[in-house]
């Protein structure tokens, strides 16, 4: 019952957070609301047990993330622009999306309801075998690195490619925007 | 924020216990919640943190881009290169029964192996992007914020 008292409170706090987060044209505000928003679905998701989830999207979410964010705001402007007319057509397309994600919602099955449909498929096995075979106390660890072993190295593989993709783009037009003004330099000289 | 006395006095007193948060995370994993991930991102989040508060020079010292230049890939190498050594063990790839005769001890020290590798790349590509970003030319002064 507290459980289910702290959701809907946090639930509360990030709707508030949210609408703020919309409302609001300071940019340096709306970065550092967002990382408030992390932080409250990293509490929720403790809430809710899920403590390797919640690790990351604190860390992720509400750190390095927002540091980014402040470092590209860095490099803009800090107000967003007013917009002059009011967009009938992503409002009905976001309002439409919504209510069929709620509607989805309803035949979800209950909060950890043990006879859910996605608890009855390979979930009993990598229990049981994470106690036999694995013997390790984080089925977590288990299922990322052990058996779903391959998808982990996916992920790395993603991130890694991410980090080169964000280094080539800058570094490279960086170098290049020092070599144009060595040109500059030298034909003036 | 050279002059910030007490961030510059407080961030010195957190970055120890931030990396030795980020090594228990990343080596007990395993039992507690956790894992390479969530290690990397904290062990990143202090170097970040040393870099907001010292400076990115002061900051590239301690990790120079040749050392970033090297984890980023090694961790990546470091998990392929697990599967790639059962594969050559006699067993499937990434299948780490292999790796060592006892019943479980061959999971634990592939586990191991692999988080070790997600660790290395998630905290190095965490660090690369960061110091990208902060090393452009940034046109706000400190009195605008």
């Amino acid at each position: 019952m507290a459980g289910i008292l702290i959701s809907l409170v946090l639930l509360t706090f990030m709707a508030v957070t949210a609408f703020y987060v919309l409302r609001l044209r300071h940019l340096f505000s709306v970065v550092m609301l967002t990382g408030v928003f992390s932080l409250l679905s990293a509490a929720l998701f403790t809430n809710l047990d899920a403590v390797d989830v919640a690790f990351t999207e604190a860390a992720v979410g509400g750190g390095i993330s927002t540091v980014l964010m402040l470092g590209t705001l860095a490099l803009t402007r800090r107000r967003e622009k007013v917009p002059e007319t009011l967009s009938i057509g992503p409002l009905i397309i976001a309002l439409v999306t919504g209510a069929a994600l709620v509607y989805g919602t309803l035949d979800m099955p209950r909060f950890g309801d043990p006879n859910a449909p996605a608890l009855k498929h390979v979930v009993p096995e990598y229990i049981e075998g994470t106690a036999n075979d694995v013997s390790m106390p984080n089925i977590v660890t288990a299922v990322l690195a052990s058996y779903r072993g391959y998808d982990t190295l996916g992920e790395t593989a993603v991130i890694f490619t991410a980090g080169i993709g964000v280094l080539l783009l800058l570094v490279w037009r960086r170098e290049e925007d020092e070599e144009d003004e060595d040109g500059e330099k030298e034909d003036r000289a | 924020m050279k002059h910030h006395l007490v961030l510059r006095v407080v961030t010195k007193l957190m970055i120890p216990f931030i990396l030795i948060f980020g090594l228990y995370v990343q080596f007990h994993g395993d039992f507690g919640p956790g894992g390479g991930f969530q290690a990397g991102v904290i062990i990143a989040a202090a170097f970040i943190l040393y870099a907001l508060v010292f400076g990115l020079e002061e900051a590239r010292k301690v990790v120079p881009d040749g050392a970033l230049r090297i984890l980023v890939p090694a961790g990546v190498l470091i998990f392929a290169g697990t599967g790639v050594a059962t594969l050559l063990m006699g067993g499937k790839f990434l299948d780490y029964d292999v790796l060592r005769p006892s019943d479980t001890g061959g999971q634990h020290l592939g586990i191991w192996l692999v988080e070790f590798g997600v660790g290395t790349t998630v905290a190095a590509v965490m660090i690369a992007i960061f110091f990208t970003y902060a090393a452009r030319p940034h046109q706000i002064d400190d009195e605008d914020w």
